[in-house]
């Protein structure tokens, strides 16, 4: 996994709730055996009509927003557990995800894959749509050390919460496979300490 | 102080608990099937591990799979491969597979139970986010992503924060053609699609006591859709009579060693939920969802709310989903038109959902213009519906009976609703697209699915039986 440090960017605003992961990556492009290349089908039915044409009124394509932050609505993410939805999203080119409230699955996949999802108070949501409306070209600063989301041409800041465990993956690209099996004498030792024989 | 079912069955697996660190879980069951797994392989290959535990692992195919002609190989080229690969990832790492063709095989949440794999006080875990149905067990089970699937394989283990613990009770007597499926898709129009985040549910109260163990595990399916990360109900002799006996139950003394574990497994009273909601069986009736998330339901008597009557800053996200459905501001849901009635998936592809459908359709036909699925939820229930004599049933309506899979749930294999058209399904998500591209979905029970399908629109069932 790529390390995660700080960000300075501009943003694509999404301000619509309870965006599902069936929206971020529909099923039918779910029948690929590797991780690679779902990025194209990113919110493929709100990109694209029928014919494969993009649809004008979307903001992905609108060329005045881009950037490596996607700013969504609250709970984000919801639905499935498929991991492709964080893939599509890193792979597209978010790093950072933000909203004032992500479905728990989500969250854990997206972290999983090096992209930060930020839960921020609804209001600090409000400001930074507001500013992003306003101007297209507003940029964010997300510093995961400090732990803190700043509209630069603002100063406004919001202090985020991120789990200690996982901000040290993140920072240093670890993942979670690594850290368990340096644990692996203490899975066998509860292995074979477990009273319930009719478990196995 | 006194612990809630979910800390008596998570505190029993944990393998290492530390400061800052999320717990690792040690997890008895691993379910797998062909999506959410060929990445997870994959990664065990280039990092050079083994699974861990093969023999708590299990396989089968079902998201993907066609419902017709399963005996012939795939058509569908990308279908067919991923398929494929499970047979060949499974067969590399030792482990079982009740893939196509096989008696067992069926969508995984239906397998797991029918089986004896499912037991109380478990912890189980899948790359499928319906993977809390199997908390109808008391058992902690819930989805993963495949990054997770891959940690399950390599350590048998899995990274995780205690979730809150909130008590969700429903209770008296619930309305004659009210059941399971109405008392979930009613809890979650009360708490959003987002209400139980962050918690673990216990479902709990005389009306879910009531309950068959397959009306318990259609409960627990949805328990996703308010957001939570599964749900459990504590197990009693109703648990205990459906599990005896299946093929991997435990037998002779196991079964009284388990059963003796099993019967310590409830919340004690003293136990302290972070949240508590209680809602009375008889204020609910036949639900239906409106909208594009499973929040958006209403009793089948009631109009669909304004726009206006919604929060500020959801009022955009709300109309959104009205435009999708084709819907308006106060329109009586009763009575709007129906194309297609998919029966199936694994909120609601059981024997005893099979059991009522026949039960109210015999004797009736389909309404004219509409498609009628029936998608069974393994092969195992579907050889019972065939040794009643239910297929016939169905054949005589003018249903299709069908093969198991997933089927129309998330639509991954051909079978699709097209565009723009109205589904009753009974199914767990109406999200977007999520049956096809512009497919419009509404979430029913299915003795609701039965009625629309014999009426050709939405109806309140109770006054059909």
């Amino acid at each position: 996994m790529k390390k995660f440090e700080k960000l300075n960017s501009t943003v694509v605003p999404l301000p619509i709730e309870n965006i599902d992961t069936d929206q971020i990556i529909p099923a039918r492009f779910l029948k690929a055996t590797t991780r690679d290349g779902f990025g194209e089908n990113l919110f493929r039915d709100w990109r694209f009509d029928s014919n494969n044409e993009p649809k004008a009124d979307f903001v992905m394509n609108d060329p005045k927003y881009k950037g490596q932050i996607l700013v969504a609505g609250k709970n984000f993410g919801c639905g499935s557990s498929r991991e492709h939805a964080a893939w599509a999203i890193e792979d597209y080119g978010f790093n950072v995800v933000i909203s004032s409230f992500f479905a728990d699955i989500f969250k854990g996949n997206a972290l999983n894959n090096g992209v930060l999802p930020i839960t921020v108070s609804e209001e600090f949501l409000e400001k930074i749509f507001a500013e992003v409306f306003a101007d297209a070209e507003a940029k964010i600063t997300v510093d995961l050390e400090a732990q803190t989301v700043t509209i630069d041409a603002t100063g406004d800041s919001f202090e985020f919460e991120i789990n200690p465990y996982k901000k040290s993956c993140l920072i240093n690209g670890y993942d979670d496979i690594d850290f368990i099996l340096s644990h692996k004498e203490e899975i066998e030792k509860f292995e074979e300490e477990r009273p319930f024989s009719f478990y196995r | 102080m006194g612990k809630t079912l979910v800390e008596k069955i998570w505190d029993a697996h944990v393998v290492k608990r530390a400061e800052g660190f999320p717990d690792i879980l040690y997890i008895d069951t691993h379910l797998i099937h062909e999506v959410t797994s060929p990445q997870a392989f994959d990664g065990l290959r280039k990092r050079n591990l083994p699974v861990l535990r093969p023999n708590q692992t299990v396989a089968t195919a079902d998201h993907n799979v066609p419902t017709l002609d399963q005996h012939l190989p795939i058509k569908e080229e990308l279908s067919r491969y991923q398929v494929d690969m499970l047979s060949k990832n499974t067969k590399e790492f030792g482990i079982e597979l009740y893939g196509l063709g096989h008696p067992y095989q069926g969508i995984v949440h239906v397998i797991g139970p029918e089986l004896g794999i499912t037991l109380p006080g478990k912890t189980m875990v899948c790359g499928d986010s319906h993977t809390s149905t199997h908390g109808a067990f008391g058992a902690i089970a819930f989805g993963i992503g495949t990054s997770q699937v891959e940690q399950v394989f390599a350590t048998q283990c899995i990274l995780q924060s205690k979730p809150k613990m909130m008590k969700i009770e429903v209770n008296g007597e619930l309305q004659k053609g009210v059941g399971a499926k109405d008392i979930i898709l009613y809890v979650i129009s009360k708490i959003t699609a987002a209400g139980g985040t962050g918690y673990f549910v216990e479902f709990a109260g005389s009306a879910i006591r009531s309950l068959s163990m397959e009306g318990r595990m259609t409960v627990c399916n949805m328990s996703i859709e308010m957001g939570a990360r599964g749900g459990l109900i504590a197990p009693d002799d109703t648990t205990y009579e459906y599990i005896k006996g299946r093929e991997f139950a435990p037998k002779g003394e196991k079964w009284e060693e388990a059963l003796a574990y099993w019967k310590t497994l409830y919340s004690d009273d003293d136990a302290v939920f972070d949240a508590v909601l209680a809602y009375d069986a008889a204020d609910i009736q036949p639900m239906i969802t409106y909208g594009t998330n499973p929040g958006m339901g209403i009793g089948v008597s009631e109009s669909i709310p304004a726009t206006l009557a919604q929060p500020e800053s959801e009022q955009l996200s709300f109309q959104k989903a009205l435009d999708y459905m084709g819907f308006k501001d106060g329109d009586a849901i009763l009575n709007k038109p129906v194309d297609y009635v998919f029966i199936g998936s694994c909120t609601n592809s059981r024997i005893e959902d099979l059991r009522e459908v026949a039960a109210f359709v015999t004797g009736k036909q389909k309404a004219e213009g509409v498609e009628v699925w029936i998608v069974p939820g393994s092969k195992q229930v579907e050889a019972q519906a065939k040794a009643e004599g239910i297929d016939k049933v169905f054949e005589a309506a003018g249903f299709q009976l069908r093969e198991p899979g997933c089927s129309a749930c998330l639509g991954m294999n051909e079978d699709k609703i097209p565009a723009g058209k109205y589904c009753v399904s009974t199914s767990n998500r109406n999200f977007e697209g999520r049956q096809g591209p512009n497919a419009r979905t509404m979430l029913v029970s299915p003795l609701t699915a039965a009625a629309a399908a014999v009426t050709g629109k939405v109806v309140d069932v109770r006054e059909l039986i």
